[in-house]
């Protein structure tokens, strides 16, 4: 036997994503951001997207490049304050932004991966937060519902792949990627670097080939990816 | 001869909450500066909410591993033994209770230790990040903040006036003035920077600060 290949050129993978699509995007700041994927879902321009993804990356990056081609209709996140766009946007009503804290919105995200419904934490009992949300008391505690958070399609950069889509990320770029990976139902995956089936250690492996539909090969890496000068 | 100035005095002062073997996870902001007042080879762990525990010096310039961030986007080293992983366990060991300190910015904390720094209504709303879980779970949070805001408010309040990021969090303070901790009965002056007069402290404070008996231990 052998393994599949999922191999596919990016503008097939980007494709398959249309108007009002729900997109999970893994990174956190510069590091596991899948830019080549998004450029080109620039590129094809579906509109009145959901994003779903910890940051709004910093002006004139990432996520701001579909923000300011007026393709997002909502963003799911925890944190955009590198991007004055974002903020600007969500305060003049032009895109419904939803804050969750941060190890929430993984976790919502890792269940939905997990074919699970949600989970009870008492994070944010007490505050703000908490305004809206169902209480339940299990063995007499209490804590807040959180839903698991689905999307229809997750873009992943790894470093490493095989052909199968068995990724390996690095450092600190792996994040929020091996979650969405986990969490779409269909999941994109661009990759520095891709080994025939066999190349990657079975134990080395971060996120397994079946979460996997598509492995995007990126020829090069533009600066972008690169170390961001401040 | 005295050459650090308040800031740096303060985060010096601070860098003594971390005892050897503790896991720690420090701020965005100043916090992040107190690594710079450890000794060379302190045995402590440094976690970074983007998932990283052993988080080593800033990377020299020229120097940087463009996939290795700290949660505040600064280039870092890890440290030998460090480990990767994802955003989920990173904040499983945060929410587990397994961080014995977080040191923590504000922009107000209350006189019950309630802590305000992630949001100011109609200026400043970019989502908590991580903050409200570390506040909430880390096992002692401790807060390193200016005395005063840049208008000279006090920051240090009877009770917070903006969204709180988690009720009766924190244990202590450390301000370019003093340190202070939060006890049941209130806020209770325990040291204060030298040179500063104490009726100044009281002054720039918005609530009342127990003094303790005799002369009061300077840093």
């Amino acid at each position: 036997m052998t393994l599949p290949d999922k191999t596919i050129a990016i503008r097939h993978a980007i494709a398959k994503i249309g108007d009002g699509a729900s997109v999970m995007i893994g990174g956190f700041g510069v590091p596991g951001t899948p830019f080549c994927l998004i450029k080109e879902l620039v590129r094809q321009g579906p509109k009145n997207l959901t994003i779903i993804k910890n940051d709004a990356n910093e002006t004139g990056m990432g996520v701001d490049w579909l923000l300011e081609a007026g393709q997002v209709a909502k963003l799911i996140t925890s944190h955009i304050g590198l991007n004055g766009r974002a903020i600007k946007m969500m305060n003049e009503g032009e895109i419904k932004v939803e804050f969750s804290p941060q190890g929430i919105l993984a976790e919502r995200i890792r269940v939905a991966g997990a074919g699970t419904m949600g989970f009870v934490t008492d994070i944010g009992m007490g505050t703000d937060l908490a305004r809206g949300k169902t209480e339940i008391t299990i063995g007499g505690k209490t804590g807040l519902l959180e839903p698991a958070l689905q999307a229809d399609f997750a873009l992943v950069h790894a470093a490493k792949s095989d052909s199968f889509g068995n990724l390996v990320y690095a450092a600190t770029a792996r994040n929020f990627n091996p979650l969405i990976a986990m969490a779409a139902d269909f999941t994109i995956a661009e990759v520095e670097t891709i080994l025939p089936v066999g190349h990657i250690p079975p134990d080395a492996v971060h996120t397994p080939g079946p979460f996997v539909d598509h492995v995007v090969a990126l020829p090069s890496l533009p600066e972008v990816y690169g170390v961001v000068k401040r | 001869m005295e050459l650090l100035n308040a800031k740096e005095r303060m985060l010096r002062r601070a860098a003594q909450e971390i005892e050897v073997g503790m896991i720690v996870n420090l701020g965005i902001g100043l916090p992040t500066q107190v690594t710079n007042y450890l000794p060379d080879g302190f045995a402590v762990c440094l976690h970074s909410e983007n998932g990283i525990a052993g988080v080593g010096y800033l990377a020299a310039n020229g120097l940087a591993d463009r996939n290795l961030i700290d949660a505040g986007g600064a280039y870092v080293t890890p440290v030998k033994g460090a480990a990767y992983f994802d955003s989920a366990v990173s904040f499983a060991i945060v929410r587990s209770g397994r961080l014995d300190l977080t040191m923590l910015g504000a922009f107000q904390v209350s006189a019950k230790g309630d802590l305000a720094n992630w949001m100011i209504p109609g200026f400043f709303t970019p989502g908590a990040g991580g903050a409200i879980e570390l506040a909430q779970k880390a096992r002692k949070v401790a807060v390193i903040t200016t005395h005063t805001d840049k208008k000279g408010c006090p920051k240090i309040v009877q009770d917070c006036t903006l969204p709180l990021t988690a009720a009766a969090c924190v244990s202590r303070i450390y301000t370019d003035l003093a340190v202070i901790d939060v006890a049941p009965d209130g806020l209770h002056l325990i040291e204060i920077a030298k040179g500063v007069d104490v009726d100044d402290i009281i002054n720039k404070t918005g609530t009342r600060l127990h003094l303790p008996n005799g002369e009061i231990p300077t840093f």
